[in-house]
């Protein structure tokens, strides 16, 4: 395992992606709400670039107290990774699949240290 | 920890490039060493929206050239098969696809895309489909159909088949017209890169109809495979009572050709031209071991109404041909093997990625299925469509280049 640097942590802000490539390995650094996430930029489903697709919240449907359907909206507090080969969503926070959470996008440690970001390949 | 210094892109400041977007496709075909064989893509689209302004100046009847140079287009476009394709942005090919820089202008502009994804998939030969023409077939206007698809062929043949033997395409038929789709098949039989013809299949007029005789006898005689290519019809009044697009693709896609292949069996068509290689197209696979099964179950009590059968329904479905996109390959494989023994996979099955539309499918959804021999995979990859299509055995220079490497770097 080796610490690879990312960029100065100046240099992302909210909402930027980075994608490091180790050899053959690649990995997209994500900063979310002053956090770093860190996952394989390969999708579970064909093994497209995960990391290098759009971020998108997570769609919800909004119900009345009869359960009757209101419309959609966005949940701000769930940002999705898409896979833009295919569309498949993962949860940004945790690399989970969306709508099965068995399947996930591979985790990397992510360090901050003087100054830097570092993510562990 | 060791510290290092790699590569690194930020997504969001690079250009579209397919290349680039299919980079790990690339990978898989290099891992998977597809150069080994040979891989036929039998449903793939262009975005024949671009060149609108070219095809149009092959519309003969001067009123409709007319009114497609006006309307942009939207003459073809009365009643349309589309629907949320690009998921809201979600698959960025769309959004940024016309924007990609092509260099070398000497070739068209869907020719060199074609290859690009074509190379970065290791597919050899790609037989090659329109897009919003997948709807056509629901225009009002008759004439519109004839006119359109005429201008089309010639176009396509003219300026992309005749131009890059790689590409390859079943021609589309105006089936409103019987006439006028004769004569298509008439006309265009035996010009570069024509393998044989297409029926779209979100229509309303029965394909078992008297009509088509004539037609189906002209693909007989020529060896040319007919083909039905599924799509969906948001305004059927059937899909019309679905509110999202994943409930109209999911039934769409698979209703049209399920109630096609029904009419066609029932009524016979495969004992009055046995000949006639037919392809069914872009249905996925789990309809077909359904539909053999219903069909069955229903004609051991009622044969009398489909008289002109000498066997069951699933004895003609498995001497048909499948394209395998999009593959249903969630959660249980043994489902899947099963499928591929029922229609008899290893001859039947032709691979499709239907490449850049939302769902494709790689090469790997083939060649990475555990309870198939490697080779089951070269012929569902490529070899089933190369003997379909009569083709010969080529290699793209990419995977010729591969395999000088290899013998260098043996040597």
């Amino acid at each position: 395992m080796a610490q690879v640097f990312v960029c100065n942590e100046l240099e992302m802000k909210d909402g930027d992606v980075r994608i490091v490539r180790q050899d053959r390995i690649e990995v997209g650094v994500y900063r979310h709400a002053g956090a770093y996430y860190a996952y394989r930029n390969h999708c579970a489903h064909q093994g497209g670039p995960a990391c290098e697709g759009i971020v998108r919240n997570k769609v919800i449907d909004l119900l009345g107290p009869d359960k009757s359907f209101l419309g959609q909206t966005y949940d701000d507090n769930e940002p999705h990774i898409v896979c833009p080969w295919h569309g498949w969503e993962y949860k940004l926070t945790t690399g989970e699949c969306a709508p099965d959470p068995k399947l996930r996008l591979r985790r990397h440690e992510v360090v901050k240290r003087e100054g830097g970001v570092y993510v562990v390949i | 920890m060791n510290v290092m210094t790699p590569i690194v892109r930020d997504p969001a400041a690079e250009k579209f490039d397919t290349k680039r977007l299919l980079e790990h496709a690339e990978q898989q075909a290099a891992d998977r060493r597809y150069e080994d064989f040979m891989i036929v893509d039998v449903d793939s689209h262009h975005y024949e929206t671009g060149s609108y302004k070219d095809i149009f100046q092959y519309i003969e009847d001067p009123i409709i050239r007319d009114q497609f140079v006006h309307t942009k287009g939207q003459t073809l476009m009365l009643r349309s098969t589309g629907g949320f394709q690009e998921m809201a942005g979600r698959i960025t090919r769309y959004e940024h696809r016309g924007a990609e820089p092509v260099p070398g202008a000497a070739r068209h502009r869907d020719i060199v895309v074609t290859l690009k994804w074509m190379d970065a998939l290791g597919v050899d030969v790609a037989c090659l489909f329109p897009t919003p023409m997948l709807g056509l077939g629901l225009n009002p206007i008759i004439e519109v159909e004839a006119q359109y698809a005429r201008a089309y062929n010639r176009w396509l043949t003219e300026h992309i088949l005749a131009e890059e033997p790689r590409i390859v395409s079943m021609l589309y038929l105006p089936m409103n017209d019987p006439v006028a789709a004769l004569k298509m098949v008439e006309d265009f039989s035996g010009r570069q890169g024509v393998v044989g013809f297409l029926v779209t299949t979100v229509r309303y007029k029965p394909l078992h109809d008297n009509a088509y005789m004539k037609l189906y006898r002209a693909l007989e005689e020529r060896g040319l495979p007919l083909a039905f290519h599924a799509a969906t019809n948001w305004g059927d009044q059937s899909m019309h009572i679905t509110n999202r697009f994943i409930a109209s693709h999911a039934l769409g896609f698979t209703w049209f050709n399920i109630v096609h292949m029904t009419n066609w069996v029932v009524n016979g068509i495969p004992e009055r031209f046995p000949g006639l290689k037919s392809v069914w197209i872009e249905s996925g696979l789990a309809w077909v071991p359904f539909l053999m099964q219903r069909l069955d179950n229903e004609y051991m009590m009622r044969s009398s109404e489909a008289p002109s059968l000498k066997r069951k329904p699933s004895d003609y479905m498995r001497e048909m041909f499948y394209t395998s996109q999009p593959m249903e390959m969630i959660g249980n494989r043994t489902m899947l093997e099963e499928t591929f023994k029922m229609i008899n996979a290893e001859t039947q099955l032709v691979y499709a990625s239907d490449y850049p539309h939302w769902d494709m499918d790689l090469p790997s959804t083939i060649y990475d299925l555990p309870f198939l021999d490697l080779q089951a995979k070269k012929n569902i990859l490529g070899e089933n469509a190369r003997k379909l299509f009569k083709l010969d055995t080529i290699l793209s220079p990419e995977k010729k280049a591969r395999l000088k490497e290899r013998a260098a770097a043996v040597a």
